[in-house]
C-alpha cells in the first residue's frame, strides 16, 4: 500500500473532514439548533398547527403509496430481469434507470402533459371516468413513484444475481410451484435487499419536491406536502415553522440513514 | 425400463450439447453418466429432471411421458454439485421442504386439524431421514454451520424425503476434497443398497464411476460411446475413447493396450514381440513405470510391480522384448486418434 | 445511470471439446424468451405501468417539443434569459463536477485508506445529501451561508449559492462510486510496483489512478447529470434571479407556470437529451470496465 508521508495524510484528512463539515455537518447542525432556540415550544406549536399536521399526513400517505407501488413493481421487474430471457430485456434494464437522471421539474412537466384534465393526452378521458390525476393525490403519488422508481430494483438485482438460481431449482425439483418457490425461497433470500430498497425509496419519497410541486398545484391544506410547506412557510416569513418542519424531515431522513447503515453489514453477509 | 430418453437434441447457440441422444436407464440401479466436461452429461441430467428443456426428443420416467412436465411435477429428486441448500432454513426444515409442499402447499390454515396431523407425519419422516444420513444431531443448525460433506448429505436427504421415482445427482461430490469424496462415494453405494431408488449420477471421475455404479454410460460430444457394467467397460472397451477415458493406455505394435497388460522380458520369448530399449525407470511406491523406446521409434509405457521388475532384471539401457499379455483388452490404434480428454 | 444489469460476459463455445464451458445454463446471448405464462403476465402488467408512468409522459415531452419544429427550439434557446440560464447551469455543473472529482476522490481515499476517530461518522454523513429532502438542503445551507451566517458570508442569491447547492446534492456520487473500487483494489499490485522500484508518485500515477479512472468518470457523469437537473435545493437559496442565479429547471418551471408548456417541453427535452447522453456514456464506460475486469 502506498504510505503517504504524515503531512500529506493529515492534509488529505483535513480536506475531507473540513469539506464535509462546512458543506453538510455544520449547516445541518445549525438547522437543528434553530429549531430549539425558542425551546421545545416551537416544535410543539408547529406540530399542532393544522396546516403542518395536514401536510405531514399527506406526505405520509403519498410516500406510503409510492413505496408500496415501487416495492411490488421493483421486485417483479428485478425477478424478470435476472431470472428470465425476453426480447428487449437490455433496453428495459437501461430504461429502468432513466428516472434517476431526469430532473424533477421535467418529471412534473411530463406527467402534466399526459394527465392534465384539459389538454392532456389521457387526462380528459381519466376525468371523464371520475379520476382526477393532476392537482390531486394520484398525480402526486405518480410523481413520487417516478423519481423513486429504480431504487428497489438497484438493490434487489445484484442480490438476485449473487444468490443464483440453484436454490430455486432445488425447490422446483422438490415439487414447489412458481409462487411457492418465490414465497418460501426467493423472498427470504432477498429480504434485506428489499428492506434496504424500501428505506431508500421512503427517504426519497418523503423528500420529493420539484415534481410534486408541479403536479400538485400546491393547494394549501389539500395538496401541500411537507416539503412544499417548508418552501411556503419560509417565503411567508414564518421561518420558525419552516425550520421546525425541516427538522422533522431531517430526523426522518437521518433515521433512514441509520437503518440503512445498520442493515448494510447484514445484507453483505 | 425406468428412464427412457429418445432423440434428445439440445443446442446452446451454435454449440450442440446433445445430438439425437438415446438411452435406456434401468430401474432400481445406480447408473453413472461418465464423460469429459462439456460432453453433455449434465445437460442430459437436467433435461431428465425438467430443469432444462430439450429442443427435440422425449423423456419418459417409469413409463410416464414427462417431456412436457415442469420439474415440480416429475417426481424426481435432484442433488446439485454445489448443494443448493436453502440457506435461511435449518437442516430439518430443508429436509422437510418437499414434504411440506406436498402436504398442504402452505395453503392450509395453521389451525386445521389436518395440518397438525401432517406436521407430525413430516416430523417423523424428517427424523428418519436425518438418521439415515447421520445428521440427527444437526437438525436445528443452519446449513452455514455444516461442512461441505454434511451439506451434501443433507441435500441427499432432502431429495430422498419426497420418495422420488428417480434420484438424480449432478457431480454430487465434485466440490468436496478428495478424502471426503471417497467416504461419501462408499456411503452413497451403501445407501443405494438400502433404499434401492433408481439413481443416476453424473461424474467426470472414472474411478468414482467404476467404484460406485452398477452400470456406466460413457458420454462424449453429446453422444453415447458405450453402455455397460464397470467390468465390461474396462475389459472390453468399445473404442479408443472409452479405453482411454477409463484408464491409462499405451500404444504397442499398432494396438492400444493398458500399461499393466504388457509382458516384458530380456529375452525374445514369443513370436511377434517388439524389441526396444529401456529409456527411463521410475519407481512410485510398489509400482515401477518403465518407458521403453522400441526400434520403430514408439515410446511404450509399461507398469509392473517392484518384485516383478527385479525378477526381470530391468535397468535403464537394457534391451527388452514387449508383448501384450493374453486376454488383454486391446483396441486398434487409429491413425488419427480422437482426443480422449 | 447505467443499466442495472451489467453486460453479461458471453462465453462463446470454444472449438475444442476440452476448452468448452460446461453447458449447464443457457448462455445469456440467446434472445429467445423463457417467460412462462405467469411471468409473461407479470411483465405485461409491469410494462403497462412503466409506460403509463415513465415512457408515455417522457414521449409526450419530446412530442410536444417537436410540434414546433426546429424554429421553436431555436427561438426558445435564443431567448437571452433562457440562454443565460443554460450557460449558468452547464458552467456550474462542470465546476461542481470538477470539484467532486478532486474532493470526492480524496474523501473516498481517506475513508478507505486512512484511520482516525470518527471515520464511521464521516462515512454516514456523506450520505446525508442523498437522504435529505432537497428543499431542506437549501434551507440547511441558508443557515450557514445566508443572511444570518455565523461565518459572516452572505452568499444567498449569488452565483456562489448555486455552486453550494449543487456541491451539496452531488457530493456522494464520486465518493460512493470510487470507494468500493478502492476497497477492492489489491494492495499487492502497489507493493509489487514498489518492489520494482516505483516511487509513490509513480505508483499513484501509473497504478492507482488508471484503476480508479472509470469509477471517477462514472461518478463525475452522475454528478453532472444531477447538477444539470437540480431544482429543489436552489429554490430558497439562489433566489432565482434572471440572468444571475436562474438555472434551467427554474426556467422550465417558469414556462409551466406561465402556461407556456410548448417552450417548457422544448427546454425539458434538451435536458432529457443530456440525461440520455450521460446514461449512454456511463453504460459504455461500465462495459469497458467489465470487459477489462
Amino acid at each position: 500500500m502506498v504510505e503517504l508521508s504524515t503531512p500529506v495524510r493529515w492534509g488529505l484528512r483535513l480536506l475531507a473532514i473540513g469539506y464535509v463539515f462546512f458543506l453538510i455537518a455544520w449547516p445541518v447542525g445549525l438547522v437543528v439548533k434553530h429549531t430549539f432556540t425558542g425551546g421545545l415550544g416551537v416544535l410543539a406549536d408547529t406540530l399542532t398547527d393544522e396546516s403542518v399536521a395536514g401536510a405531514l399526513r399527506l406526505t405520509a400517505m403519498v410516500a406510503t403509496w409510492a413505496v408500496l407501488i415501487n416495492l411490488v413493481f421493483g421486485v417483479t421487474i428485478s425477478v424478470l430481469l435476472v431470472r428470465y430471457e425476453f426480447p428487449g430485456k437490455r433496453v428495459l434494464s437501461a430504461l429502468i434507470d432513466l428516472p434517476l437522471s431526469v430532473s424533477p421539474v421535467v418529471v412534473g412537466l411530463a406527467l402534466l402533459l399526459v394527465y392534465n384534465g384539459r389538454t392532456g393526452w389521457f387526462g380528459p378521458t381519466a376525468e371523464g371516468a371520475g379520476l382526477t390525476v393532476i392537482f390531486d393525490s394520484p398525480g402526486m403519488v405518480m410523481a413520487t413513484c417516478f423519481v423513486a422508481l429504480p431504487l428497489v430494483i438497484r438493490e434487489v438485482v445484484p442480490v438476485l444475481v449473487e444468490i443464483g438460481d440453484d436454490q430455486e431449482q432445488a425447490a422446483r425439483s422438490l415439487g414447489a410451484g412458481a409462487v411457492q418457490t418465490f414465497r418460501r425461497i426467493t423472498l427470504p433470500s432477498i429480504k434485506w435487499a428489499v428492506v434496504y430498497g424500501v428505506v431508500l425509496s421512503l427517504a426519497r419519497s418523503l423528500g420529493e419536491f420539484g415534481a410534486v410541486k408541479i403536479v400538485s398545484g400546491n393547494i394549501t391544506g389539500r395538496t401541500q406536502t411537507a416539503t412544499l410547506l417548508v418552501e411556503a412557510k419560509y417565503q411567508n416569513f414564518q421561518q420558525e415553522t419552516a425550520y421546525a418542519t425541516s427538522f422533522l424531515l431531517i430526523l426522518v431522513s437521518i433515521a433512514c440513514l441509520v437503518v440503512v447503515a445498520f442493515l448494510r453489514p447484514r445484507a453483505a453477509r | 425400463m425406468s428412464i427412457e430418453v429418445r432423440g434428445i437434441t439440445k443446442r446452446f447457440g451454435d454449440f450442440v450439447a446433445l445430438d439425437d441422444f438415446n438411452v435406456l436407464l434401468p430401474s432400481g440401479q445406480l447408473t453413472a453418466l461418465l464423460g469429459p466436461s462439456g460432453g453433455g452429461k449434465s445437460t442430459l441430467l437436467r433435461i431428465i429432471a425438467g430443469l432444462d428443456r430439450a429442443d427435440a426428443g422425449s423423456v419418459s420416467i417409469e413409463g410416464v411421458d414427462a417431456t412436457g412436465l415442469p420439474a415440480q411435477k416429475r417426481d424426481v429428486g435432484f442433488v446439485f454439485q454445489h448443494y443448493a441448500v436453502f440457506k435461511h432454513l435449518t437442516v430439518a426444515k430443508n429436509v422437510a421442504f418437499g414434504l411440506e409442499i406436498r402436504a398442504h402447499g402452505g395453503l392450509r390454515p395453521p389451525w386445521a386439524a389436518q395440518r397438525r396431523a401432517d406436521r407430525a407425519r413430516i416430523d417423523r419422516r424428517v427424523a428418519e431421514l436425518l438418521e439415515l444420513v447421520h445428521l440427527s444431531q444437526f437438525a436445528d443448525r443452519l446449513p452455514s454451520q455444516l461442512s461441505g460433506g454434511q451439506r451434501q448429505r443433507m441435500a441427499l436427504a432432502r431429495a430422498l424425503a419426497v420418495e422420488p421415482k428417480v434420484l438424480l445427482l449432478d457431480e454430487p461430490f465434485g466440490a468436496l476434497d478428495a478424502k471426503v469424496r471417497k467416504e461419501l462415494r462408499e456411503w452413497l453405494r451403501r445407501l443405494h443398497d438400502e433404499v434401492h431408488v433408481t439413481t443416476v449420477f453424473v461424474t467426470h471421475d472414472q474411478e468414482e464411476a467404476l467404484e460406485v455404479a452398477d452400470e456406466i454410460v460413457v458420454i462424449n460430444d453429446g453422444r453415447v460411446e458405450q453402455i455397460g457394467t464397470p467390468d465390461r467397460l474396462y475389459d472390453e472397451p468399445a473404442n479408443d475413447f472409452v479405453m482411454g477415458f477409463l484408464g491409462d493406455v499405451t500404444r504397442v505394435n499398432g494396438q492400444l493396450v493398458r500399461p499393466h497388460d504388457i509382458d516384458i522380458s530380456r529375452v525374445p520369448l514369443l513370436a511377434g514381440a517388439v524389441e526396444g530399449t529401456v529409456a527411463r525407470l521410475l519407481r512410485v511406491g510398489f509400482e515401477v513405470r518403465a518407458t521403453v523406446l522400441t526400434d520403430d521409434g514408439e515410446e511404450v509405457l509399461v507398469q509392473l510391480t517392484r518384485t516383478h521388475a527385479r525378477a526381470v532384471g530391468l535397468e535403464e539401457g537394457v534391451t527388452v522384448w514387449l508383448t501384450p499379455v493374453t486376454g488383454a483388452a486391446t483396441v486398434p490404434a487409429l491413425p488419427s486418434m480422437r482426443s480422449a480428454g | 445511470m447505467t443499466s442495472v444489469l451489467t453486460a453479461p460476459a458471453v462465453e462463446p463455445p470454444a472449438a475444442s471439446p476440452r476448452g468448452r464451458r460446461r453447458a449447464r445454463r443457457s448462455p445469456r446471448s440467446a434472445p429467445r424468451s423463457t417467460l412462462t405464462r405467469g411471468s409473461a403476465l407479470g411483465l405485461g402488467i409491469a410494462m403497462v405501468w412503466f409506460s403509463l408512468l415513465v415512457l408515455i409522459p417522457l414521449t409526450a415531452v419530446v412530442a410536444t417539443a417537436g410540434e414546433g419544429g426546429w424554429d421553436r427550439y431555436l427561438s426558445v434557446l435564443r431567448n437571452d434569459q433562457t440562454w443565460a440560464a443554460v450557460t449558468l447551469t452547464v458552467g456550474q455543473a462542470l465546476l461542481v463536477t470538477a470539484l467532486n472529482v478532486v474532493v470526492g476522490t480524496v474523501i473516498a481515499w481517506v475513508l478507505v485508506r486512512d484511520r482516525f476517530w470518527g471515520k464511521a461518522a464521516l462515512d454516514v454523513v456523506i450520505d446525508v445529501p442523498f437522504a435529505l429532502p432537497t428543499i431542506v438542503a437549501g434551507l440547511v445551507l441558508l443557515s450557514l451561508y445566508g443572511p444570518n451566517s455565523p461565518l459572516g458570508v452572505h452568499w444567498a442569491f449569488t452565483e456562489h449559492a448555486v455552486t453550494l447547492a449543487l456541491a451539496f446534492v452531488t457530493l456522494p456520487f464520486v465518493v460512493r462510486t470510487v470507494q468500493p473500487v478502492l476497497e477492492e483494489l489489491e494492495v499487492d499490485v502497489e507493493e509489487a510496483a514498489a518492489s520494482l522500484g516505483a516511487r509513490r508518485g509513480t505508483i499513484l500515477r501509473r497504478i492507482l489512478l488508471p484503476s480508479l479512472a472509470p469509477a471517477i468518470a462514472a461518478g463525475a457523469a452522475l454528478s453532472f447529470a444531477r447538477a444539470i437537473s437540480e431544482y429543489g435545493s436552489l429554490v430558497l437559496l439562489s433566489g432565482n434571479r434572471p440572468y444571475e442565479t436562474e438555472v434551467v429547471s427554474v426556467r422550465v418551471l417558469t414556462f409551466i407556470e406561465n402556461g407556456n408548456t410548448a417552450s417548457a417541453a422544448a427546454l425539458a427535452s434538451v435536458m432529457l437529451a443530456i440525461a440520455l447522453v450521460v446514461i449512454v456514456a456511463l453504460d459504455l464506460v461500465q462495459r469497458r470496465v467489465a470487459r477489462r475486469g
